[in-house]
């Protein structure tokens, strides 16, 4: 839940990085933590286990910069991978504004990919959150790796798209990041609107920054 | 079903909500008082300066509220409406706000839990009011909105477009 605070004048906004176990959401924050000023950032909190898989969540606060005098806060939040911190996983969604799924590009994770998405869509529609309605991208993680799975491939599973019945919406839509590409387009009679997707190689910081300024500049156009 | 909304705190509820904690803080006598959204944003804060990083603070105390609704249900309660850490030096006492918000004492040695749950209980009361009365103006469209109403071009800018 976006909150404008007119006494700090700061725009607070949550986001966060959800995914299956070990499919690099923790690196991709510490990503941003490396590399963003220290002072537009605040202290990094990992909630982890003894061998640093995240127990509860990580969470940073970035700022992105200003906007009509306010400054932009960004919360981002990463959420246990593992299929049993559900609970946890659950609490960490409470309010968000803007989702990332970070998925493992290898072929053999591709199970555990639909299985944490499957697993998004329950925890999120349990709040009443609609993903199709709210900020929300796709990232393609360990792009580098032999094993990675065909982007269209991943697409077919993981991100295949919903329909669009808004009539004002039925209409071919160019995806920005990619050209050739669209957002929105028909698909045998059906008007399909698919979530924007992100190749990245979180360990070296590859895509981590195009993903993350995506998602917030739809979390701030949804506000404006 | 859509997402989570938005809304916004303005700087005559934020004085209000401030007041409120400086009249807790003196008649507790407990050394600072913090509000917090349930998505782990700080709103407001009164007393000692903070030693430690607010916002980190705020995330922590949603996320130990949520994580306590949630064992409260497993043992067949509907919540737990206070929570209470004692520490050797430092404890903190924290209250749930109408389900909207969380009130966070910080106190030592200086004053007793005892006190500070006392006169806790009253403010919890005056600032769910407080809180009542703003989201009550929130949902009927009145007030602050549309900060961003327009700022397409300006957002573009912001992320080098």
């Amino acid at each position: 839940m976006s909150m404008i605070n007119y006494a700090s004048r700061e725009i607070n906004c949550k986001l966060v990085y959800y995914g299956p176990g070990l499919g690099g959401k923790t690196t991709n924050l510490e990503h941003v933590y490396g590399k963003v000023a220290p002072e537009t950032r605040g202290k990094m909190v990992s909630l982890a286990t003894e061998t640093e898989r995240t127990l509860f969540f990580d969470f940073l606060p970035v700022d992105l910069g200003t906007i009509r005098g306010f400054k932009t806060r960004f919360h981002l939040y990463t959420v246990p991978g593992q299929v049993y911190y559900n609970a946890s996983r659950k609490l960490i969604l409470k309010g968000v504004d803007g989702v990332v799924f970070v998925a493992d590009s290898q072929i053999e994770r591709m199970e555990a990919n639909v299985e944490s998405m499957q697993n998004l869509y329950d925890n999120m529609a349990q709040y009443g959150y609609d993903l199709t309605k709210i900020p929300f991208v796709v990232q393609y993680n360990k792009r580098d790796l032999p094993n990675a799975a065909p982007i269209k491939d991943l697409q077919g599973q993981l991100n295949p798209g919903w329909s669009v019945e808004e009539p004002a919406k039925q209409k071919p839509t160019p995806d920005p990041w990619h050209s050739g590409d669209f957002l929105v387009s028909q698909v045998d009679g059906m008007w399909i609107e698919r979530a924007p997707y992100f190749e990245s190689v979180a360990v070296s910081g590859e895509g981590v920054f195009d993903t993350l300024k995506a998602v917030a500049k739809m979390v701030l156009k949804s506000l404006s | 079903m859509t997402g989570a909304g938005t809304w916004s705190l303005g700087e005559s509820d934020f004085q209000r909500i401030t007041a409120q904690l400086q009249g807790l803080l003196q008649e507790s006598n407990a050394r600072c008082a913090l509000v917090v959204d349930r998505a782990g944003q700080l709103l407001a804060s009164a007393g000692e300066q903070l030693q430690f990083d607010p916002t980190a603070f705020a995330s922590l105390t949603a996320a130990d509220f949520s994580a306590n609704d949630q064992l409260a249900k497993m043992i067949g309660e509907p919540e737990f409406a206070s929570l209470f850490h004692q520490g050797e030096k430092e404890s903190m006492y924290l209250a749930d706000i109408g389900r909207r918000v969380i009130l966070v004492v910080l106190f030592d040695q200086r004053t007793t839990v005892g006190l500070v749950r006392l006169r806790v209980k009253q403010t919890v009361a005056e600032l769910a009011a407080v809180f009542d009365e703003m989201f009550g103006r929130l949902a009927s469209g009145d007030g602050q909105r549309g900060l961003l109403e327009g700022a397409e071009d300006e957002i573009d800018k912001l992320f080098g477009e």
